[in-house]
């Protein structure tokens, strides 16, 4: 699904990621964790197609070359962002965008656009699922949203766009534990065989929830060790120090 | 960004063909004999042809205003046609069926064939091509209603008692320089009189639009609505790509006597010139109304075309309790040029007024809201809220904001927000993530930083307008 070799990635002269590898197979999920400054939000936007960067190695997404692709090339084909921090915008109708969303993607993939009532549908029962007032669809693109809703909206989002890749940016930030719950919940019953998902935290209570196939630490720029979930135990009982310097000692294979 | 940017500077006027339609000149030039000559092509009363030998009169003393921030090389007001007319083949048509097919033809492009509008929307059309009205819809509907709405012409024949009370009691022919020279040449326009209680039983629409070369449009529009009378009406504007440039310096008053209520809407969409700025209307327009006891008046506009835009459609709120508000979206891209807002004067008691603008600019367009918020000593327990908003793509653009505020009694309550910002590069990036192109996304997020004037339009309109901010940003995507 995901093939990255040998990524480096430097902005303003500064390098943040060096020598990153990273296989992810079809319906894996990968857990990406490490100390703050380590590259991890560097990832999700070189992944995604934010410019600013000066890029070297390559990354595969289903046998096409990801960064010779446009943003909206990349999220039609299946690639899809839920944002650390998601963006507002005023005046634009929170369906509206959605709606907007769901059939560029669908254009893409040669299918017809989808009717407004059958859209409104599918994105009440989605939203029910989230614990969510069917109210933000009239709503303004997360203007004024908390960040807990913010979250909510990006997990919506992923669950009507019905990505081949997700890329989860911190989505337990800022949420209490019932919100948590409910949004692991959702991401939990959006794992199937054919989406693969990678799950960038700082915090491993996510992921007694969202249970991973694979756990990675980032740090300098690039994944020093990799185990199973275990290894998400781990750094929760020990911390990052203790993991990297075990890691140091006895790289792991995955 | 820069093909973005780049895209809305190249895109191309899409109603800029010009019809050939027989054209029927003035000379050259601006004297007694002109205004003599219009007067006379128009059979206008004796009071008429003096109200506008006056008005030339005092025109001829002025000199051309220079405090706007918009800069043009000098007009010459000797050198453009003051009266031009399509030819009529016979008399003139009596019906949509006798109208001159290359007319009817110019309307199909616009998109507002008459006879479709006729039959599917239920708006009523005086629709104009330079002077002269060529067809009037939905007359005897509106009639029965007590409704007039017809060409100014027509209306000082049928109704001159009308138009002598109600012309020039807002925008007085001295009031300023291109008020004036309006007042002087004025061509033809339209006459809209809503009767006492009566709510006007359907939108009125009319569509300008300038054709023949060198000419100026010096339209003039003057609405009434008497007590607790109401009324919607729709002005829109285009006209053909010319390489020099054209004038237009309409007036529009508006009458609201007490508790009526007049909603006046327009979408400008005037040829803005080619990217280097050669060509374009230059759109210096007087608007204003004056509102009575609890009556209403309130101002929408969506302004995209015109090399230079002018103009503030303002009230005088004159009676207790009156309402005015005013709401707006200036785009401006390539060499366009726009100065304009709003003057809200509180005279009454209690009066409120609301002024919401949205300036975009791009390319190297410049973009300015001046508005006048004006409370006098009588005006107890007056209310304004201002805010102006700007958003700006690329570096060359530039938004300014003037705002005037005079008050003169201390009980008043005067607001005022601006704000300036760059369009959001996380917002854009957002959408693409989405899978929106980087035209689609720009084009959503500036109509949802609009979203608050267009939910003032007309349906209608509304699309319209949204349709065209669409086209702006058209061939963005390099």
């Amino acid at each position: 699904m995901l093939s990255i070799t040998n990524l480096s990635a430097t902005i303003d002269g500064k390098t943040v990621l060096s020598g990153f590898n990273l296989e992810v197979g079809a319906g894996e999920v990968h857990v990406i964790m490490g100390p703050n400054g380590a590259g991890k939000s560097t990832l999700s936007n070189v992944l995604t197609g934010r410019d600013g960067y000066v890029l070297s190695g390559s990354i595969d997404f289903d046998g096409e070359d990801l960064l010779a692709m446009s943003p909206e090339d990349r999220a039609t084909a299946g690639l899809f962002l839920a944002f650390q921090h998601p963006t507002e915008i005023p005046g634009v109708g929170n369906m509206y965008f959605l709606r907007t969303a769901v059939n560029a993607v669908r254009t893409a993939q040669g299918l017809p656009e989808i009717a407004a009532t059958d859209f409104l549908g599918q994105a009440k029962d989605a939203m029910a699922l989230l614990d969510m007032d069917p109210a933000f669809l009239s709503r303004s693109v997360n203007t004024g949203f908390s960040g807990g809703e913010k979250k909510r909206n990006e997990v919506l989002q992923l669950s009507l766009l019905q990505p081949r890749l997700a890329i989860l940016d911190e989505i337990d930030s800022g949420l209490d534990i019932d919100a948590l719950r409910v949004v692991a919940t959702a991401v939990e019953a959006l794992r199937s065989p054919d989406r693969s998902m990678i799950i960038i935290t700082h915090h491993p209570r996510l992921l007694e929830m969202v249970k991973p196939d694979h756990v990675h630490v980032l740090t300098g720029g690039r994944i020093v060790r990799s185990g199973g979930p275990e290894l998400a135990t781990e750094i929760e009982s020990q911390g990052y120090a203790s993991a990297m310097a075990d890691g140091a000692a006895a790289p792991s294979t995955s | 960004m820069t093909d973005l940017i780049d895209g809305i500077v190249e895109r191309e006027y899409a109603y800029g063909f010009h019809s050939d339609i027989d054209t029927d000149f003035s000379p050259k030039g601006l004297n007694e004999d002109v205004v003599r000559l219009i007067s006379a092509k128009k059979n206008e009363p004796e009071w008429l042809l003096e109200w506008r030998l006056t008005a030339l009169e005092h025109f001829l003393t002025l000199e051309e205003p220079s405090w706007q921030n918009v800069h043009h090389p000098p007009i010459d007001f000797q050198d453009m046609h003051y009266w031009a007319a399509p030819k009529p083949k016979e008399d003139g048509p009596k019906s949509l069926d006798e109208v001159d097919p290359e007319i009817l033809e110019t309307f199909n492009k616009l998109g507002i064939s008459l006879g479709e509008q006729e039959r599917l929307t239920g708006v009523a059309v005086d629709a104009i091509i330079d002077s002269v009205s060529v067809a009037t819809t939905f007359k005897a509907t509106l009639a029965e209603a007590g409704v007039i709405f017809c060409p100014f012409s027509e209306a000082v024949v049928d109704h001159p008692e009308l138009v002598q009370k109600y012309l020039g009691s807002v925008v007085p022919p001295r009031d300023n320089f291109f008020a004036a020279l309006n007042s002087a040449v004025f061509s033809d326009g339209s006459f809209c009189f809503i009767p006492a209680g009566v709510a006007c039983p359907m939108e009125l629409s009319t569509y300008f639009r300038i054709n023949a070369a060198q000419t100026g449009q010096f339209e003039r529009t003057l609405i009434v609505a008497e007590e607790g009378a109401s009324v919607s009406y729709l002005e829109g504007c285009t006209a053909p790509m010319r390489d020099e440039n054209q004038l237009h310096a309409a007036v529009v008053e508006l009458v609201a006597l007490d508790d009526a209520n007049i909603k006046y809407s327009t979408v400008q969409n005037w040829y803005p010139g080619d990217a280097e700025g050669k060509g374009g209307i230059y759109n210096f327009v007087t608007k204003r109304g004056r509102a009575g006891n609890r009556a209403k008046i309130s101002w929408t506009q969506v302004e995209t075309g015109s090399a230079i835009t002018w103009k503030y459609p303002s009230v005088i709120l004159q009676g207790d309790d009156s309402v005015g508000e005013f709401y707006s979206v200036a785009v401006t891209t390539g060499m366009q040029q726009a100065d304009t807002g709003t003057k809200m004067i509180h005279i009454g008691k209690n009066t409120k007024s609301t002024v919401l603008a949205k300036g975009i600019s791009a390319g190297k367009a410049q973009s300015t809201y001046r508005g006048l918020v004006k409370v006098l000593r009588s005006a107890e327990g007056a209310r304004n809220h201002t805010q102006c908003d700007s958003l700006l793509m690329g570096s060359e653009c530039g938004a300014h904001t003037f705002p005037y505020i005079e008050v003169k009694n201390d009980s008043a309550q005067i607001e005022h927000e601006a704000s300036t910002s760059k369009i959001d590069e996380d917002q854009l990036f957002y959408c693409r993530q989405r899978g929106l192109g980087e035209e689609d996304a720009a084009s959503m997020i500036v109509n949802g930083f609009c979203r608050d004037v267009f939910d003032e339009l007309p349906m209608e309109f509304a699309v319209e307008a949204q349709a065209l901010m669409r086209l702006s940003l058209e061939g963005t995507v390099g």
